[in-house]
């Protein structure tokens, strides 16, 4: 995965670079099975594989050629970044070495079910008030980009398209 | 069966090699299965077309032609890899690979009879969705990969499709799963043994729910009359134009396992998986429920086989039309009525 990681920024092809980033997303939601998170795992497909990364390639298709190549990275923003990316992840493992992480006891796989009801519970601890706060975000996301994609004339299609996100 | 296999390898072999060792062979049996479901479903295609045609069909090779569809695949492995000298060779090639082990993970979680299942996920129907929504990846990039206008346009065109479609597939499947309450495929199947099939429990939704699963699952598979992805006509072959050899039969594979599996989640979701109609063989132990689960696949694929060969290809702007201005209102709608149909139990 983090060789995939790499590659992807390094790669000076884009759709190549998009393929990397696909390879370390389902990476990720490959971590998630291995933990029995399947629901967590399948999202992750579904919302960056399927979603996500289907768009970048969609964009890549409509303007670019397969034998154009990026220009190459300056060595000296290749530096910083790399030195900004080091900070982060001490920054991270830091976090991580430190928090002190119990084993927990009794341990069973989350049930889809559990996560649709705590989804919509308005009591203590429920989550229904940024499930609605993510949709009034997705609707005014909708509304915005049919806006954008109509201009002139009338084309709702690209609008709708956006709405599978 | 699988558990005398499974404990003759356990009492014979270490645990940790023993349990590897199940696994190549679930991934073998599967491979097969895999292959053969393929042949055979090409050269059934063949037959059905000759059928409505009027025509006989392969009858060369073995009696009635059944070797046929063995010899194209021998040909076609022995065939040279050829590919011209300005693709993107990394994506050209990964392409082929993407679009087949898609179609096999999403093979793995149907269950073909109770005890025959490889991967009993409690997400189901939702793992399904997931790995089919990344199958269209390969297709896209495949085309774009061989730098051809045909190939390009084939791509593009697919992934318009396949786009608009999946939503109308999730949704229709989304109906369904109001109505059993679970996402787990074997639980699914459960549920139906009593109160009959779920296309019976379910009565008008779950038949306006089949209609709107069938269409947009054949559309889904890039099948005619919505396989503008490849129309012979206008663009060569599609998105598979520059492709020779294996790397074309795997495209072509994977165009049949997915309307095997598209068939199968028919089958699960509102037949009844591998149970038999009227609970005919439940008493019977010996009887493989396979037969039925296989049975009811075969047939839906004759349906999906029959559409291919009577209706004729749609427009781009009829596809979209279709499917944003019919399905998805229809679908929406659906949901919302069996919502209703649940929720004032008049469940058959």
């Amino acid at each position: 995965m983090i060789v995939f990681a790499i590659a992807t920024v390094s790669s000076r092809k884009v759709l190549r670079a998009v393929m990397y980033l696909l390879f370390v997303l389902i990476g990720i939601s490959g971590i998630y099975f291995l933990i029995d998170y399947s629901f967590l795992g399948a999202i992750q497909i579904v919302v960056y594989g399927g979603g996500v990364v289907v768009l970048f390639i969609f964009s890549v298709l409509l303007i670019h050629h397969v034998e154009l190549e990026l220009e190459v990275t300056p060595l000296k923003k290749k530096i910083s970044a790399g030195i900004l990316s080091a900070v982060g992840l001490g920054i991270t493992l830091w976090a991580i070495l430190t928090y002190p992480f119990k084993t927990a006891n009794s341990y069973q796989s989350i049930e889809v079910e559990e996560i649709g009801r705590k989804l919509l519970s308005y009591e203590d601890g429920g989550y229904i008030l940024p499930f609605e706060v993510i949709s009034i975000l997705l609707l005014a996301v909708m509304i915005g980009a049919i806006v954008i994609a109509k201009g002139k004339k009338l084309g709702l299609k690209e609008g709708e398209i956006e709405n599978r996100e | 069966m699988t558990k005398s296999i499974h404990d003759w390898l356990f009492s014979i072999l270490p645990e940790g090699i023993a349990s590897i060792t199940e696994m190549v062979l679930i991934a073998v049996a599967y491979l097969a299965l895999f292959a053969i479901a393929g042949l055979y479903l090409v050269l059934l295609e063949r037959k059905v077309a000759a059928w409505f045609q009027l025509r006989l069909g392969p009858n060369r090779v073995g009696p009635f032609g059944i070797f046929q569809t063995m010899a194209d695949a021998l040909k076609l492995v022995s065939k040279e890899l050829t590919s011209t000298d300005r693709v993107d060779k990394f994506l050209y090639n990964l392409a082929p690979y993407f679009v087949i082990v898609t179609a096999l993970l999403a093979m793995t979680i149907f269950p073909f009879s109770k005890q025959l299942q490889a991967f009993d996920i409690n997400i189901g129907m939702f793992f399904l969705l997931a790995i089919s929504s990344i199958g269209v990846i390969g297709i896209l990039v495949g085309g774009w990969a061989s730098n051809n206008k045909y190939a390009l346009i084939g791509a593009m065109r697919s992934g318009l499709q396949t786009i608009s479609y999946e939503l109308s597939v999730g949704l229709s499947i989304l109906t369904m799963v109001l109505l059993t309450g679970s996402l787990q495929l074997s639980e699914i199947i459960e549920i139906q043994r009593t109160g009959g099939w779920l296309i019976w429990q379910g009565h008008i939704p779950a038949i306006i729910a089949f209609m709107i699963f069938m269409i947009a699952g054949t559309a889904e598979t890039n099948r005619a009359p919505f396989d503008l992805v490849e129309a012979e006509s206008e663009l060569g072959a599609g998105f598979h134009t520059e492709y020779s050899g294996m790397k074309f039969a795997y495209f072509f594979l994977a165009e049949f396992i997915n309307m095997f599996i598209i068939a199968s989640i028919a089958v699960v979701l509102f037949f009844g998986g591998w149970l038999s109609p009227f609970g005919i063989t439940e008493g019977i132990t010996w009887f493989p429920e396979v037969f039925w689960f296989f049975i009811k696949v075969l047939l839906i694929i004759f349906l999906m086989m029959w559409f291919r060969w009577t209706f004729p290809r749609l427009r781009v702007d009829q596809l979209l039309t279709l499917e944003w201005k019919y399905l998805l209102p229809i679908n929406l709608v659906n949901i919302v009525f069996m919502a209703i149909v649940i929720w004032l139990n008049w469940i058959l």
